[in-house]
């Protein structure tokens, strides 16, 4: 039986073929209206789909635990607030460092393992403080840009920000999208001005937040997620965290089906990032299954899945360490971001 | 201890199993074997037993009894005796009887879902998130429509002692379908689990008995088809329902015909699973998951047949295949499975013998790069599989494999698709996918399907009936029209038999007076009416209409099988009737009432030579017609369903649609008000009747050609063939394009057709020897003759943007 040995998995069979020399960057296509204008989403199809999905998986025990180490390694650990200070980021990067009490680590079997997060996200102004602060960690800074979290600068100080962060040291630029040019199905101005903001990234990898709260239909949510990506992103994200709603799990379904057909037809790959509002190690686990069985096994990795997130860590280690000692934990016991 | 690298390297899910030590140490309570339920009272288990097994690890579970004669006996008595306490309840204290089951069920809901999973293999995922959840629901939803039965359904008792089969792929769901509406009616019940899966019926008569349920109310007799066939026949019993195979459905309509039972069947079915190139593709695809790959596809209602719009259809299939591909066939105890184990070694045999058959049928077949693992393991596990290329014309598209098998074939055009979908015996469900509602509801309402699922599949509630059309049997569960069949119109009970009719004169000449008043000078000859114009007999024989006295009247045609099957024809040609609205068919019905009422003197004359009556009594006759005509036309455009939510953002449509063709055979007794009091509710409901009229009075009902012509009654509407009635009736019952068959005739007769109606699995409607007063407004029309000249389609709607 397939679901006693998983031996396909063991084997790195994967449900989607991949280039074999791993994740290029995505280069994207001229945009191409006809992948995606008859594209329809029907939302309770969608809804139905991970409402069972939870339902029909479930990791426990050591498997778990290992799950939940995958999720720190994938997490952008963020900070987005009008009080940030060098000092608090500094905390931050200190945290995505060593985001896991030794004796846990020790416990889990990873001592000499390097765990960290998969990023620190900051504003721009925060980027150089960042860097410095992870110098040698091999952890990546990721600054959000282009007027974030609304987009709504003129395109040249959004492309100017762009390069600022990316001459500071950012090695990821997280831009938002224009949600007006979604609203308003203007696909063409779109593609143009995310095409220019992957050119100011120069070397640095772009994600694109569509602000799917925004967005509101799950249609739109499809087509802009592939407009983005014949733009040339290499992540779509989901949210800056300021919107009404920020990641739910039928949106990052869309996103990810989206990022499947765009593989298809262009045979290029894209990685995907939920963020806001993903504050539990419980739902932390609901993404991964989602990825795994929307995408298979290659997509959970860092390269090319991220959680945009501040409290899921706390969460996760409170788990983590429940999993070590059968006790449930608290936070106190863990050091802060 | 380096587990967590590895699995950081493979993200596995690992194992994830529900713990059955409960469910375990109650079998161990038990010492592992059961007995049945009857009176209140678990018997020993004694006697002939089955062994019962997991068919995920082929170990035995258990030893339960196999019901005999006697058992079954006993179990009828029990009920019988608990009837009238039960029956005479209040229906606020029968609620509270069911309202405490569905509580008593929602308690114990993981102990009976694992229960399940072990006796029957179906993952747990299902069980416990989809098979208990319903069926505390059904308890719910019918603990209301005890409550409320009275004043829902005036004029209405309880069917009686209830005898009740049921199939092993939704064990304990199909219990609730069954036991919950009966209970409700103020019926009792002897019910019968299938012999794979008795342990959750078991179950729920500790659950009966915990939560105070009077014994007798609910008996449990196990065993195989032999008890099984020992319960339907039991004369004890005034209802029976079945839920199975059409095999066996059959089995059981000729085994009860003539024996006065109520009887409602659910069957197998083919059900078409339609994508259009407007479909949210992805959506479709889980569609098919939740179709063929639910409960290992062992579902009578499963999508088993993807038609494909041919544009879309590689891309379709190659969505598909990637998604088989994350499929989990497995353990069933494992909260990871998606697939469980089929119920029994020969269930799988049978399912790789079909899929070996529709391989050299030249349709490619495909599976899961890991099905060999699977086919290879031991327990009954098989892999899902698909079939493309798939012809209308083979077994992989006709027959029902139960199992998880699709069978996909593409089509060009929306006209296509319906045809395709439609062209199968069964006709139980269909699933319809598309982004555009016009394109989705235009299927939905031509496909011929009890279920309609637009985009979406397999959903259930109990607000909603659910059953078959065609072969897919008949009857509904769920629902008010679910409750119907577990009840009957309170008058009957007091019904006479109706007095022996004289026999058919031989269709020869007489050496006879004409009767008084008749002018022989210019014949009139009384002919067939056949697609709107009169036709002679195929036969070319003429019977005697003769007078009370036995003197000729005229000749009336004697019609056989070939006149019936022309009638057929016709019938079927004025498909437009059933298109047309309520409202266009009122306006003709009203028209008809109309032209009749000229003529009430002529009609009444008429009635008056050939029965007998006074002047007066045949006057009250026309004018009472005229009076049912209005009464019809009045409901043309009324009786027209429901609108229910069963799920949030979901409308569920329950729409009355005509059998289309139904055959008639009318009574002796008041000749023309009661040919009318029958074929108007049928054709106001948008069908086109065969009518027999009374063999010995036919001549009021064959006058009526004339009025029908005036009234722009279109042609093959109704068609009207006299002869013997029973002759013409059992060719009726045999024809398979008739969709349904109501008989007024003998005890005899009934018997005859009833078991001649297991062809095409017609519902038949029969007085079964038994008169009414067609007067009577409770008797002679009404919400039953609706009722009986419909059946209900269920489309169920999400909406959501």
């Amino acid at each position: 039986m397939n679901a006693r040995t998983e031996t396909r998995e063991a084997a790195g069979t994967n449900l989607i073929a991949m280039p074999k020399q791993g994740p290029a960057r995505n280069e994207g296509t001229a945009l191409k209206p006809e992948w995606f204008e008859t594209v329809d989403v029907n939302l309770s199809a969608a809804d139905r789909r991970v409402a069972t999905l939870s339902a029909r998986r479930s990791v426990k025990k050591q498997w778990q635990a290992a799950w939940l180490v995958k999720a720190i390694e994938c997490i952008d650990l963020t900070t987005l607030a009008g009080d940030d200070t060098p000092g608090r980021v500094e905390r931050l990067c200190a945290k995505a460092r060593h985001p896991l009490r030794d004796d846990l680590v020790a416990a889990l079997g990873l001592t000499g393992r390097r765990l960290t997060t998969g990023a620190v996200c900051v504003y721009p102004n925060m980027v150089a403080t960042a860097v410095k602060a992870l110098d040698g960690s091999g952890v990546p800074v990721a600054s959000v840009a282009t007027g974030f979290p609304a987009g709504l600068t003129p395109l040249r100080t959004r492309l100017e920000e762009i390069r600022m962060a990316v001459a500071d040291g950012a090695a990821e630029i997280d831009i938002v999208i224009a949600r007006a040019q979604v609203l308003t199905g203007d696909w063409p101005a779109l593609y143009d001005e995310v095409r220019q903001m992957r050119e100011a990234c120069g070397e640095a990898h772009m994600k694109a937040i569509l602000a799917t709260g925004d967005l509101k239909t799950l249609t739109n949510v499809y087509r802009a997620s592939m407009v983005a990506m014949m733009a040339g992103a290499d992540f779509i994200k989901t949210s800056t965290g300021m919107e009404g709603v920020n990641a739910t799990l039928p949106v990052s379904l869309v996103m990810i089906r989206a990022l499947r057909d765009y593989l298809d037809y262009s045979g290029q790959v894209v990685g995907f990032k939920p963020a806001g509002g993903i504050r539990t190690a419980k739902d932390a686990l609901a993404w991964l299954i989602l990825i795994k069985e929307e995408l298979g096994r290659d997509w959970l990795e860092p390269e090319l899945f991220r959680f945009g997130a501040s409290g899921l860590l706390a969460d996760i280690e409170r788990q983590l360490e429940h999993f070590v000692t059968g006790r449930y934990s608290s936070h106190d016991r863990h050091g802060m971001a | 201890m380096n587990e967590i690298v590895d699995i950081l390297k493979t993200m596995e899910y690992g194992p994830a199993p529900e713990d059955d030590a409960i469910v375990r140490g109650w079998l161990a309570r038990h010492k592992a074997r059961f007995g049945h339920f009857i009176g209140g009272k678990f018997t020993a288990p004694k006697g002939d037993t089955f062994a019962v097994t997991d068919p995920a690890t082929a170990k035995e579970l258990a030893k339960v009894s196999a019901g005999t004669d006697k058992d079954v006996d006993a179990a009828v008595k029990a009920a019988t005796a608990a009837f009238g306490p039960w029956s005479k309840l209040s229906g606020t204290e029968r609620a509270r009887h069911l309202y405490a089951l569905a509580r008593q069920i929602q308690k114990h809901s993981r102990f009976l879902a694992v229960l399940e999973t072990i006796d029957n293999g179906k993952a747990i995922r299902e069980t416990r998130d989809v098979d208990v959840p319903l069926v505390a629901r059904h308890f719910y939803h019918h603990a209301g429509w005890a409550e409320l039965r009275e004043e829902a359904f005036p004029g209405h008792a309880p069917a009686g002692v209830c005898g009740q089969i049921i199939p092993w792929n939704f064990p304990l769901l199909m219990l609730a379908w069954k036991v919950a509406p009966a209970l409700a009616a103020g019926c009792t019940v002897v019910l019968k689990p299938a012999e794979y899966t008795p342990l959750t019926a078991l179950a729920f008569a500790e659950i009966c008995k915990e939560a105070g349920l009077p014994d007798g109310v609910f008996n449990l007799v196990n065993g195989d088809g032999r008890t099984g066939a020992a319960l339907a026949g039991h004369p004890g019993i005034q209802k029976l329902a079945f839920t199975g195979s059409t095999e066996v459905g059959r089995i059981l309509r000729r085994q009860t015909a003539g024996s006065g039972k109520k009887l409602s069947l659910e069957l197998g079915g083919k059900s078409p699973f339609i994508v259009f190139d407007t479909a949210d593709l992805d959506a479709a695809v889980e569609g098919v998951v939740d179709a063929i790959w639910f409960n290992q596809g062992e579902v009578c209602c499963a999508g088993s047949r993807a038609i494909v719009q041919e544009g879309v259809a590689e891309r379709f299939y190659d969505k598909l295949r990637r998604r088989m591909e994350t499929l989990r066939v497995g353990p069933p105890l494992d909260k990871s499975t998606d697939i469980g184990a089929v119920v029994a070694p020969v269930q799988k045999e049978q399912i790789a013998g079909r899929v070996a058959a529709g391989a050299k049928d030249g349709a490619r077949m495909w599976q899961p790069s890991w099905a060999k693992e699977v086919l290879s393991s031991p327990g009954c596990f098989y892999p899902p599989t698909l079939f493309t290329g798939v012809s209308p014309a083979t077994a992989l598209a006709q027959e029902e494999i139960f199992g998880p098998v699709l069978a996909a074939m593409t089509f060009r055009t929306p006209g296509e698709a319906v045809q395709l979908a439609n062209n199968s015996r069964y006709g139980l469900a269909a699933s319809i996918w598309s982004q555009n509602l016009d394109t989705a509801f235009e299927a939905a309402k031509k496909v011929k399907a009890g279920v309609v699922w637009i985009n979406s599949t397999n959903l259930f509630d109990a607000a909603v009936g659910f059953g078959g059309y065609k072969e897919s049997g008949f009857g509904r569960e769920g629902g008010r029209e679910g409750m119907l069949e577990y009840l009957a119109p309170s008058w009957q009970k007091k019904a006479k038999a109706r007095p022996a009719a004289n026999a058919l004169p031989a269709p020869v000449p007489v050496e006879s007076e004409a009767a008084p008043g008749e002018t022989r000078s210019i014949d009139r000859t009384a002919k067939l009416y056949i697609g709107g114009k009169q036709a002679r007999p195929d036969s070319g024989y003429s019977y005697p209409v003769v007078d009370p006295k036995g003197r000729l009247i005229t000749e009336a045609p004697f019609g056989n099988r070939k006149d019936i099957r022309n009638a057929v024809e016709a019938a079927r040609k004025a498909e437009g009737w059933s298109d047309m609205t309520g409202h266009q068919r009122a306006q003709v019905l009203y028209f008809l009432a109309e032209n009749l009422e000229l003529r009430v003197d002529e009609f009444a004359a008429r009635l008056s030579r050939m029965t007998g009556a006074s002047a007066a009594a045949a006057k009250r006759e026309v004018a009472a017609s005229v009076a049912r005509t209005i009464h019809y036309a009045a409901w043309a455009d009324k009786y027209d369903g429901a609108a229910r939510a069963p799920a949030g953002r979901m409308l569920s449509l329950a729409l009355p649609e005509p059998y289309e063709v139904i055959g008639i055979s009318a009574p002796d007794e008041a000749p023309l008000l009661a040919f009318l009091s029958l074929v108007l509710p049928a054709i106001a409901m948008g069908n086109r009747v065969i009518a027999t009229p009374s063999p010995n009075h036919p001549l009021a009902a064959l006058d009526l050609y004339q009025v029908l012509d005036t009234s722009d009654v279109p042609a093959g509407v109704v068609n009207i063939v006299t002869g013997d009635r029973d002759q013409l009736a059992k060719v009726m019952a045999q024809h398979d394009d008739i969709g349904a068959l109501w008989y007024f005739g003998t005890a005899e007769g009934t018997a005859t057709v009833e078991a001649e109606s297991a062809g095409n699995l017609k519902p038949v409607w029969a007085s079964n020897g038994m008169t009414r007063d067609w007067f009577d407004p409770v008797q002679g029309r009404g919400e039953e003759f609706l009722f009986r000249a419909t059946r209900i389609k269920s489309i169920w709607t999400p909406y959501g943007v």
